[in-house]
């Protein structure tokens, strides 16, 4: 086993599926000698040279647009989106032409393509470096959506995503890329299916769902809850669409109480999916309201420190709200 | 930018009667489903009639069968030359399985035809030219010899889309033929409110990459000049933007009604400038149609389409289970 970062797990996969697949390429925006400015293609553009770590011109739409256009050729491409905020110009080829190309074709035409995309929040972005964008692709049949919070998740889940047929958009927790470290197997094939929560905690008072960064805060704040006697059990959504229902609402009947978190504004995010799931499939487990933890409705996150920190749910606020449901 | 009328490929007499075939074949199609469509029987249709000519010089220049198209809407006479059959484009029309674009999903006339290389397009405009540019890269990493064709109207030119595409396949000289079928409107819109250069071949001088404009009502004129830009993509020269100069004689589709906002005059003068009729005069001038030829070639476009009207009007509809697939690559049911 090997202790590595989060962003090192990606930089992996996409090493591995490179050197294990020529349909396999990557396109996007500095991903060449830059090696991506979060660095996750660190060295591919040496290893695998120009015509398989593509630097495009900037903008997104064609990143994606031509990215389609080579899978339906029967290529590979990951398509890494410099930040997620950056990905609604390409909006309208992941919804409009990714997501339905199966469907409207019959069956005759596929694309399996991967979009990375750095999102999330706590880093300085502002406005415009720190959007969460799950909501809007967790809404279309079609795509895939997953996103990683721990090392071993990021190298397997993207490597099984590579190999998928279908569209997936991979969001990437980039808060979390250096700052989350874990033990990931050496010389040995690592893939994680898609598709599949994983209890990361366990525990009987309550069900505490997460994915990507707050994730990582919930796993925090279920140890600072433990010593009160509150034992919290944490799921990892990992794949958000679609979405492991099995594993979500055997949680909740075991423990009867579901607490949602994420980073993403409140209204119509991807929490009321999960919300909906318990109260249309769980009802009679439940003893107590199921409560979401998210985002203010603001426009996004704001730069100065002070503000941003008001806008992100943390290990703290996670507690809070544990602790509340819990005594319910 | 030049109009170009110098260029010539020779083609053979049995060339020029198959591609006169694909534009009749095409025509008396397009009439029916507007009748159809008066009728009551069908929901939509929308229409290649003015185009015809354009359509299948460009076919043409391609291999068929190796080289891609992706194509847009009023590409009828383009896909029946590369192999759709005039029952599976009624199948479409009405709305029946069978229909080999998409099982009935979409509207009709949105093209795909995986074993001829036609890919599946939508409706929102300009979302197949960067699929283009990167069929053309997936041709280019694996060094295979095909090229790929893809049309568009000239107002969908306005989409970022297709410049993108377009600035795509010129950074990496792809081999990407983009044809613009500029029939002046976009649905009412003329292209004067569309830009401000005179042709939308002007357009590619500022994006790196030859832009040519050709007179669409001529089928040997366009051959040309798209046999011309094939050869440079094959060649690894890369992408040419084809401007094809045509005529929409009817309405945008039969849920519009161009009264409006264009003269009658107009209309009547395109029909006087009618591409197919006008094929058949020069066929019949050259010596490689006669009067008898003719009358047969009518025949049988009557015959096919009557047949392929009569089989799919009495064709099933797709079971409503067929709704729930395939949204994911895992659902696809084979056989």
């Amino acid at each position: 086993m090997a202790d590595i970062t989060l962003i090192e797990g990606l930089r992996q996969a996409m090493d591995e599926e490179l050197g294990r697949d020529e349909r396999v390429f990557i396109v996007g925006e500095d991903v060449g000698a830059r090696g991506g400015v979060f660095r996750a293609t660190m060295g591919l553009f040496e290893k695998y040279g120009a015509e398989r770590v593509i630097d495009s011109p900037l903008a997104e739409l064609s990143i994606v647009g031509v990215g389609i256009g080579a899978a339906l050729y029967g290529m590979h491409p990951i398509c890494e989106v410099q930040f997620a905020d950056f990905i609604y110009p390409a909006f309208n080829q992941i919804v409009s032409e990714a997501a339905k190309m199966c469907y409207r074709s019959a069956g005759e035409w596929t694309v399996p393509l991967v979009i990375r995309a750095p999102y999330g929040g706590g880093i300085g972005g502002g406005l415009y470096h720190s959007q969460s964008v799950e909501a809007f692709f967790a809404h279309v049949p079609g795509l895939k959506v997953v996103i990683p919070s721990t090392p071993y998740d990021a190298k397997g889940l993207l490597k099984s995503a590579v190999r998928d047929p279908n569209p997936v958009v991979f969001l990437e927790p980039k808060k979390g890329y250096r700052l989350i470290r874990g033990e990931v197997p050496e010389g040995e094939e690592l893939l994680v299916p898609l598709g599949s929560a994983r209890v990361s905690r366990e525990g009987r008072d309550l069900s505490l769902f997460a994915y990507g960064m707050m994730h990582h805060y919930a796993l925090q704040a279920a140890e600072k809850v433990a010593p009160e006697g509150i034992q919290v059990e944490v799921i990892d959504l990992r794949t958000l669409l679609p979405v492991d229902e099995q594993t979500v609402l055997a949680s909740v009947r075991k423990t009867g109480k579901a607490l949602i978190v994420h980073e993403d504004t409140l209204t119509g995010g991807y929490g009321a999916e999960i919300a909906a799931i318990l109260a249309e499939h769980a009802f009679t487990d439940l003893d107590g309201p199921v409560m979401r933890l998210a985002g203010p409705d603001v426009p996004a996150v704001p730069y100065s420190h002070p503000l941003q920190d008001w806008f992100m749910p943390d290990a703290e606020r996670i507690a809070q709200a544990i602790r509340k449901l819990a005594a319910f | 930018m030049a109009v170009r009328q110098d260029l010539q490929v020779e083609l053979s007499q049995e060339t020029l009667l198959e591609m006169y075939w694909y534009m009749v074949l095409s025509r008396r199609l397009d009439e029916r489903a507007w009748v159809l469509h008066r009728q009551g029987k069908v929901a939509f249709h929308i229409s290649a009639i003015g185009h015809e000519a354009a359509q299948v010089g460009a076919v043409f220049a391609l291999r068929r069968g190796q080289d891609w198209l992706v194509p847009y809407y009023r590409d009828l006479a383009m896909v029946l030359a590369l192999g759709l059959t005039p029952l599976e484009f009624m199948f479409g029309l009405m709305g029946k399985q069978g229909d080999p674009s998409s099982g009935a999903r979409q509207m009709p006339s949105h093209w795909s035809l995986r074993r001829a290389n036609v890919v599946s397009h939508s409706s929102p405009v300009a979302t197949q030219s960067c699929h283009a540019s990167g069929i053309g890269l997936g041709i280019k990493m694996r060094g295979d010899e095909a090229v790929v064709l893809t049309t568009i109207g000239e107002g969908s030119t306005s989409q970022g889309e297709w410049y993108e595409a377009v600035n795509w396949a010129a950074v990496h000289r792809l081999p990407v033929i983009f044809m613009v079928e500029n029939n002046t409107y976009a649905i009412s819109v003329r292209k004067e409110l569309q830009m401000a250069v005179a042709h939308v071949a002007d357009k590619a001088a500022g994006l790196g990459l030859p832009g040519i404009t050709v007179d669409g009502l001529d089928p040997l004129q366009v051959h040309a000049v798209m046999s011309e830009a094939v050869a440079r993509a094959r060649a690894g020269d890369g992408p040419t933007v084809v401007e094809t100069v045509v005529h929409r004689m009817t309405p945008h589709s039969s849920d519009d009604d161009d009264r409006s906002y264009r003269p009658r005059q107009e209309v009547e003068a395109m029909k006087a400038q009618d591409p197919v009729a006008g094929f058949r005069d020069r066929l019949l001038m050259l010596g490689a149609l006669n009067d008898q030829a003719e009358e047969q070639i009518q025949a049988r476009a009557k015959h096919e389409v009557d047949q392929a009207v009569s089989l799919a009007a009495e064709a099933p509809y797709p079971g409503l289970e067929q709704g729930g697939f395939p949204v994911y690559v895992e659902d696809i049911r084979h056989g």
